[in-house]
């Protein structure tokens, strides 16, 4: 984690130079943020008026909090539904048997190509013209977290099975375990406890997209939070402040939970 | 190791994916007036970001004309204000609602097309709108579509309002989209756009919210008629519907709801519409 | 079928959107996250944690609210205007919001092939005498890139998605056109999806494989 060795550690002159530079650097960062305060500020977005509602805790039982259930809700059934996509079609993506194989890595290549708003568009319309029933926005949002991501996911557990040692899976066949077995027992295993750290970031991916949800109408924290409040009290700036630091302290949790998951596994 | 947890969570995800499928679904009725007279309740989709129509307050109730509108008709078929169930919807997904049967009427600032009237029925009109601008409250410049030449509009993105300024009024102006009408009001109100279009009762709502700061151009250069949406072919409904509405119009109900919700602009209609039952 | 051949013209000028977008935010990203990662293990304490900084709060927040501040915030309230025509202008700040998401991405990736070179590079490059942008530039930075062109070309692929959210500021591309080709031809979802799916298979499977061929030529033999 540490980079110090990309540099020589400074003498004396170099401190004093680096102290300067410091002072300098801090001194610009500073004048850009004032910057960007007065230009807020010329244009009221600072206003009392347009920070206050957060502070009543009907906005917050109104908009807000559903409307992070909706995100959270969404986000989770995608991330188990993910899940278990990308296990199956990393398997059977590494089958022996062709007629398993391609039509797998066809079915993931073609998810991973297609962006997720356009793959929840279709579901929402599409379901229609080819069942003749509506699903609801939430299985939409659902349908297109799950393909998207579990075919990103699929990739992920590919290539941390590809990269295991191959006396890995000679061993295991030494053994006398059969193909699934060696799969399922000796090389998912450890590609997974490898690759979690990458399956978790993908999983804050997945996070953030569920606030495409907000173009079939589902009520998520974008949707219901911001276009609720700034409806009500005209302050989409403020309200996309306070919506995005939600968004972003649950991601570095997220972020936080995968570094403590992995540096307890990869002892 | 790993497959027993995958197995509960997928059993879960499940589970969870036929709660909601299954939610809801009681009983079938064949007319929104059975079922106000059945269950005594209803579930009614409005917009729930239109200042002025339907709008989700803070509290947690909706305000509006729209929401005026709904409450009378439902009374009228025998279901109190405290049973209405409102649920949000978006223009998306409004047919897709009567459709699958998630809500029982839809009254969010619905125009009656001949397109839309293959999926759904329609009661009404309960309101007729027209296209209009609305600009800054000190903008004396810009009084109707044909001086939007080299000027800045914004509208709604996937709304053709916008498209349509631009091909029969001014072939010069320059179109902005926007995902939200808030977005657009901010725009106009930072001086960045010079207009935002869409119907004049919407745009009353932004300019009553805005008290002073903006205002409505009021030479409106299009008709849209509001309805309220049903399920296709329930007749029952559409004649009790409009029933309730002829009510409303008459007995001055209509005139006070609008004055109350967007009657702060300045905006005012002299008359009810004319119902057209079909 | 109809649809997409009566609409062909504005299909393509709409991908044509989307591969200009694209394009502009690759290149702009690929700066951007260079010097963040470059700013990421500086001698700096406060250039470090001010490019940290911006790398989570960026990486962490939906790319619509991203766009939602560029267009809003940086447009209509620090008052940048690009140009004087508003499709350009909102191409630009498209493009801003792009590259300022992505470049945190790029700067991810880049530490981490970082973190790839053996320590004894840039002890040796400092030994020779070469200073902490020396170090970088020449010998640091040509084998972390060719460490992550994979990743590199999963955050490519992922951008040329992702430029269908440039819809928020009110840049028509891709989506936009089946969004409005949907609502007038409802009877021809299916087809108009699979239509615009496969322009987008189109430029992302290339681009996909191009950068597999490439890590595998330029991985660096250790």
């Amino acid at each position: 984690m540490s980079y110090a060795n990309l540099y020589e550690v400074p003498g004396p002159r170099g401190i004093r130079r680096n102290r300067v530079l410091t002072g300098v650097i801090a001194l610009g960062l500073l004048a850009v943020a004032y910057v960007v305060y007065v230009r807020f500020d010329e244009k009221g977005q600072w206003a009392a008026d347009k920070w206050t509602p957060f502070l009543r805790a009907d906005v917050w039982t109104t908009f807000i909090l559903p409307g992070l259930a909706g995100t959270l809700g969404a986000a989770l059934a995608g991330v188990v539904l993910a899940g278990i996509f990308g296990l199956v079609f990393a398997t059977a993506r590494m089958s022996e048997h062709r007629w398993i194989r391609v039509p797998a890595a066809t079915v993931v290549e073609f998810f991973r190509a297609v962006p997720l708003l356009l793959l929840i568009f279709f579901a929402f319309f599409g379901s229609y013209a080819l069942t003749g029933t509506n699903i609801s926005a939430f299985t939409a949002v659902v349908f297109g977290l799950t393909f998207y991501n579990g075919s990103v996911i699929a990739e992920i557990i590919r290539a941390g099975v590809q990269s295991l040692p191959r006396g890995q899976s000679e061993a295991a066949y030494a053994v006398g375990m059969r193909k699934n077995q060696v799969m399922r027992l000796v090389l998912l295993p450890q590609s997974l406890k490898a690759m979690m750290p990458a399956v978790i970031s993908q999983f804050v991916v997945l996070l953030k997209d569920s606030a495409l949800g907000l173009i079939v109408g589902y009520d998520e924290l974008v949707d219901r939070g911001l276009n609720g409040i700034a409806a009500n009290f005209s302050n989409v700036i403020p309200a996309a402040i306070v919506i995005a630091a939600i968004f972003i302290a649950i991601n570095v949790s997220l972020d936080k939970f995968a570094h403590w998951l992995h540096g307890r596994t990869s002892t | 190791m790993l497959t027993r947890p995958v197995l509960v969570l997928s059993a879960l995800t499940a589970l969870a994916l036929t709660v909601t499928a299954c939610g809801g679904g009681a009983q079938e009725y064949a007319s929104v007036v059975d079922k106000a007279q059945g269950d005594k309740k209803l579930v009614i989709g409005v917009k729930a970001d239109q200042p002025g129509l339907g709008l989700r307050t803070p509290d947690g109730s909706f305000a509006g004309f729209d929401i005026e509108v709904a409450k009378y008709v439902a009374k009228e078929l025998g279901v109190e204000a405290k049973d209405i169930t409102f649920k949000e919807t978006v223009s998306a997904n409004r047919e897709a609602f009567l459709q699958q049967g998630q809500v029982d009427m839809v009254v969010a600032t619905y125009s009656i097309t001949d397109a839309r009237k293959e999926k759904v029925s329609f009661a009404g009109p309960y309101f007729v709108a027209g296209q209009d601008l609305l600009v800054k409250a000190d903008d004396t410049a810009l009084t109707g579509p044909e001086q939007l030449n080299g000027k800045k509009l914004c509208s709604v993105a996937g709304s053709t309002p916008a498209q349509k300024v631009k091909e029969s009024y001014a072939k010069e102006v320059q179109l902005q989209e926007e995902r939200t009408y808030s977005a657009c009001v901010d725009r106009v109100l930072g001086g960045q756009l010079d207009a935002l279009t869409t119907d004049n009762v919407i745009l009353a709502g932004y300019a009553a919210q805005h008290g002073g700061k903006l205002k409505v151009v009021g030479k409106p250069f299009s008709t849209e008629k509001y309805g309220v949406g049903l399920k296709k072919d329930d007749s029952k409904g559409r004649q009790a519907v409009n029933d309730a509405l002829a009510k409303m119009f008459s007995d001055g109900s209509w005139q006070k709801a609008l004055q109350a919700s967007v009657g702060a602009s300045g905006f005012s209609v002299a008359q009810a519409p004319q119902l057209e039952r079909y | 079928m109809e649809a997409l051949l009566l609409e062909g013209d504005t299909i393509l000028v709409a991908f044509w959107m989307t591969v200009r977008l694209a394009v502009v935010s690759a290149v702009g990203s690929l700066l951007l996250g260079t010097a963040l990662t470059a700013m990421r293990v500086s001698p700096f304490p406060v250039l470090r944690s001010a490019a940290g900084t911006y790398v989570s709060v960026a990486r962490n927040t939906p790319l619509t609210l991203v766009l939602l501040f560029t267009g809003l915030g940086v447009g209509a309230n620090l008052g940048v205007e690009l140009s004087d025509d508003l499709a350009t202008n909102n191409f630009w700040l498209a493009v801003i919001g792009l590259t300022a998401y992505t470049s945190a991405f790029v700067c991810e990736a880049l530490r981490s092939g970082i973190n790839t070179v053996p320590v004894g590079q840039a002890e040796a490059a400092r030994s020779l005498g070469l200073g902490f942008l020396g170090t970088l530039r020449l010998i640091i930075l040509p084998q972390a890139f060719r460490a992550v062109i994979a990743p590199l070309g999963s955050i490519l692929i992922a951008l040329t998605k992702n430029t269908t959210i440039a819809l928020v500021v009110g840049v028509a591309e891709a989506s936009v056109r089946m969004r409005e080709l949907i609502e007038t031809h409802g009877d021809q979802v299916i087809q108009i999806f699979f239509g615009f799916a496969l322009g987008f298979v189109l430029l992302c499977l290339p681009m996909g494989l191009a950068f597999g061929r490439l890590s595998r030529r330029l991985v660096v033999a250790r």
